[in-house]
């Protein structure tokens, strides 16, 4: 079975109007850009993203791209706007334009792992005297309390791997691995965008971070150059 | 007009709360400046939660990898020892509270410890990140921030009116007038910075300030 795509157009095909996608990175860091241009070219509708930040630090190559063109019904994040910049996300969900579900950061990421470790629901002691947790369920646990947070899944999810090998078996590159781990095992289709594709057998199995058996689909990346002031 | 301590002094106050082995997890912004800052005798470990561990000092043109950065996208160096995980893991350690020393910024700080940090009054949306979760998990909570805002009105108040980040948190606060630890009978004045009497102090601070017996100038 081949897993590697020879480009992202060809590996986002399938995708249909009202998909839940998952996309990977922190800030600038992990984000499969080469994926999301390709969503962009494809113009699917009514997505719902789920992603930490709502891009804005490269809104030419972010997922701002997705949302200028109004693909993009509702984000699920943890840092949705940031304080430096007024993204196309902000703007628009200032005019009611796009939907946000904001949820605290290890609340995002524990929900996505639970979702690919079929779990459908767990509670945790972040949020609680919050806003953020207002109507969701709580229960005392040794005499402190906790919120129910339920499992996030989707249709498919952009990660950003350093290399895989030609059965999708993935190693990530320092800060870049993020949630992209966790994403890969919450998507029915998880495709990964990478630095280099290698044979079968040429990553120690040992460092292997992703295995195989959540990769559907390997895209080489194409090359960002991103700029520090 | 008198002027209190600058940013970097600030956190430089902050870095002195370091101790030999702790895990320590700088927030983005003014916090992120106390990494320049701890002293050459305290060996610290920098948490971030972006998934790494060990990282160092801020890098420049010529040593960029853009896929090595902090929490606020400034790329850095790693120290030996360093190591990589992955989100769900990075944030298991903080509620798990393996980390040690949390700086935060803030936008208010209650009398009882209450932080709110990730939404400004004026502004309808905003960004929570980890600030609930470190806030939540870290053993000790250290707030960094202007004694007032713009205008002058006080940071450190009885009750915050800010979106709340958590309940009952803080333990030490560091602005540019002073040094106030968070007890179970209020606020405690303990430092104030050079050329402020304590009564300046109260005049900007909402709550009443207990005064420490040993109140003494900001020790840096």
């Amino acid at each position: 079975m081949n897993k590697i795509f020879p480009n992202a157009e060809l590996a986002v095909t399938d995708i249909t109007d009202g998909a839940v996608i998952m996309v990977g990175g922190f800030g600038v860091t992990g984000v499969p850009f080469t994926l999301i241009k390709a969503l962009a070219r494809r113009g699917t509708k009514n997505l719902t993203i789920i992603s930490n930040s709502a891009g804005g630090k490269l809104p030419d190559i972010d997922i701002s791209l997705l949302i200028k063109n109004r693909q993009v019904k509702k984000v699920i994040a943890s840092y949705p706007v940031y304080s430096d910049t007024i993204s196309v996300f902000e703007k628009m969900y200032l005019k009611g334009d796009i939907e946000l579900e904001m949820i605290p950061q290890g609340t995002f990421a524990e929900r996505i792992r639970a979702g690919g470790a079929g779990i459908p629901a767990f509670y945790t002691p972040t949020g609680i005297g919050t806003a953020l947790v207002d109507g969701k369920e709580k229960r005392i646990f040794n005499g402190n309390k906790y919120v129910l947070e339920l499992a996030l899944e989707a249709d498919f999810a952009f990660i950003k791997a350093h290399k895989a090998d030609k059965m999708g078996n993935l190693i990530y590159h320092r800060a870049a691995r993020n949630f992209n781990p966790n994403m890969a095992t919450a998507a029915k289709t998880t495709i990964a965008e990478v630095d280099e594709v290698v044979e079968t057998g040429e990553i120690d199995p040992e460092i292997i971070v992703t295995p195989a058996i959540y990769v559907q689909r390997v895209v080489k990346g194409e090359k960002y150059e991103i700029r520090f002031d | 007009m008198k002027s209190g301590l600058t940013r970097e002094l600030i956190t430089m106050r902050a870095a002195r709360e370091f101790k030999d082995g702790d895990y320590v997890n700088l927030g983005i912004g003014l916090p992120t400046l106390a990494s320049s800052f701890v002293p050459d005798n305290v060996s610290i470990t920098l948490h971030c939660e972006n998934g790494m561990i060990g990282y160092g000092r801020i890098a420049y043109e010529g040593e960029i990898d853009p896929e090595l950065v902090n929490a606020g996208s400034q790329p850095v160096l790693l120290k030996p020892g360093a190591s990589f995980c992955d989100s769900a893991a990075i944030f298991a350690m903080i509620r798990g509270g393996r980390v040690n020393v949390a700086v935060l910024g803030a936008f208010q700080v209650s009398e009882k410890g209450d932080l709110a940090n990730w939404r400004r009054l004026d502004k309808r949306i905003g960004s929570v990140g980890g600030s609930m979760d470190l806030a939540y998990g870290s053993k000790k909570v250290i707030v960094v921030m202007e004694h007032t805002t713009r205008d002058g009105q006080p940071r450190i108040v009885k009750k915050c009116t800010y979106p709340l980040t958590e309940k009952r948190c803080v333990d030490l606060i560091i602005t540019g007038l002073a040094v106030i630890e968070v007890t179970s009978k209020g606020l405690l004045l303990k430092e104030i910075a050079p050329g402020f009497t304590p009564e300046e102090v109260q005049k900007v601070t909402e709550p009443k300030l207990i005064i420490a017996p040993d109140l003494h100038e900001i020790e840096l």
